[in-house]
């Protein structure tokens, strides 16, 4: 298996399946203690509410597992805020793996919020994550909170004010962006997942 | 799905596939077929169809699907914005809305897929664009129903005072027919999105030049 998707209970985890399958690479969804640990390389999706998404990998145990882990984590959306320390989003608590609490975006004329499109990457400093991504590549966002720019931020977006596009911490990288929706340069990025040891 | 993965190469930003004759007939759209789309996009896809309750949406967005947008269950049964929302989050949760004038203005209607069921659901546009999004609705696609099918470009007046009160993403829909409709509703009406059906289909205008045409005139889009 080349990566194990986390199921943390929300929908759609098909579209990151079949993601893979595109690149030609097998993951599989679980939400097994041994499976999760003995993976090469995990994801952890996520789509809908912050305070809903602990609460199940709390019942789940997950929430106790999943910062001892030792190999490559990518979340992904919701999965990379469930990363940080805090949300605003129903004011909870999350893994404490990052820095920061992951904050509401402020609604403006032009900026509505939830944040749904296309926007440019602007990178900050390099990584094995975005090996061949483009300086200017679209990426595809769909979100309502966003983490703080600081020094574990890879790439920014700017949505009024720029926010953590990409972020890392050793072992754990986040996307706010949905890579298995941003066309080839999500794809790159998977991709580059897929070569992480 | 040979035009979804034509749109897909051509540069499209997002898909919506609406099986408008679903909600008159009393049924929701076939879940295989969500499947086979999901594996094939690697951009963004909506599915609309009738789609009347929270497993109904889940099952959907199992299948693959970002969105889900709904229309005629709305006005049948508001609280279903609420449900949707609250268990998958605002960004799910397209509404729908036909709006077509009437003499007492702008009116939302139902079951627009069956000209023969099409009816009025009572609900003025501008108060149902306000309580769907206190419900938790996430975007608005408004479907201005006197300009859908004619090309004669997109009703970008009422898009403009929907506009005003809509604090979701907006996306336009009915009326493309040229380029200049495009960057008229951009600059003028200042919506998120254009959305357009016939005028791709029939590759009266292509999704490339489209764009090139859009940044030329200063709105910015994917390349």
């Amino acid at each position: 298996m080349d990566a194990v998707i986390i199921d943390s209970g929300g929908a759609n985890l098909a579209s990151l399946q079949f993601a893979f399958e595109r690149l030609g690479a097998r993951a599989h969804v679980s939400n097994d203690a041994r499976t999760i640990t003995s993976a090469s390389r995990l994801i952890l999706p996520g789509v809908g509410a912050a305070a809903d998404a602990m609460q199940r990998l709390r019942n789940s145990g997950l929430a106790a597992l999943l910062p001892s882990l030792t190999q490559p984590v990518l979340g992904i959306c919701l999965g990379m805020q469930l990363l940080f320390q805090r949300s605003e989003e129903g004011s909870t608590d999350c893994l404490g793996i990052l820095p920061e609490t992951v904050r509401r975006l402020q609604a403006a004329p032009g900026l509505p919020v939830p944040h749904m499109g296309w926007n440019q990457l602007n990178r900050l400093r390099d990584d094995p994550l975005l090996e061949g991504i483009a300086p200017n590549d679209y990426v595809y966002f769909v979100h309502s909170y966003a983490a703080p720019v600081s020094a574990i931020t890879l790439a920014t977006a700017d949505y009024g004010i720029p926010v953590s596009a990409i972020v890392r911490k050793g072992n754990f990288w986040g996307a706010q962006f949905h890579p298995e929706r941003s066309a080839g340069t999500g794809a790159r990025v998977l991709a580059n997942f897929l070569r992480l040891e | 799905m040979e035009l979804a993965a034509r749109y897909r190469d051509e540069g499209a930003d997002e898909l919506v596939f609406y099986d408008i004759t679903a909600s008159p007939e009393g049924r929701s759209v076939d879940r295989e077929w969500v499947r086979r789309v999901a594996r094939v996009l690697d951009i963004p896809f909506c599915v609309a169809g009738g789609i009347r309750s929270v497993a109904d949406a889940e099952e959907i967005l199992n299948a693959g699907a970002e969105k889900v947008s709904i229309n005629s269950p709305a006005l049948a049964n508001p609280d279903l914005i609420d449900a949707l929302s609250a268990r998958f989050g605002a960004q799910c949760v397209v509404i729908g809305i036909d709006s077509q004038l009437t003499e007492q203005g702008y009116r939302a209607y139902q079951f627009t897929g069956d000209p023969e069921r099409t009816q009025e659901s009572g609900r003025d546009v501008l108060s149902w664009v306000r309580e769907v999004q206190d419900r938790g609705g996430g975007e608005i696609v408004l479907n201005c129903m006197g300009s859908d099918g004619v090309r004669r470009g997109y009703d970008v007046e009422q898009l403009r005072s929907v506009r005003e009160i809509c604090h979701v993403p907006l996306v336009a829909s009915g009326g493309a027919g040229a380029v200049e409709h495009f960057t008229a509703v951009f600059t003028e009406a200042g919506v998120d999105a254009a959305l357009a059906a016939s005028v791709f289909h029939s590759g009266a205008i292509a999704i490339r030049d489209l764009k090139r045409d859009l940044r030329t005139a200063g709105v910015e889009v994917r390349p």
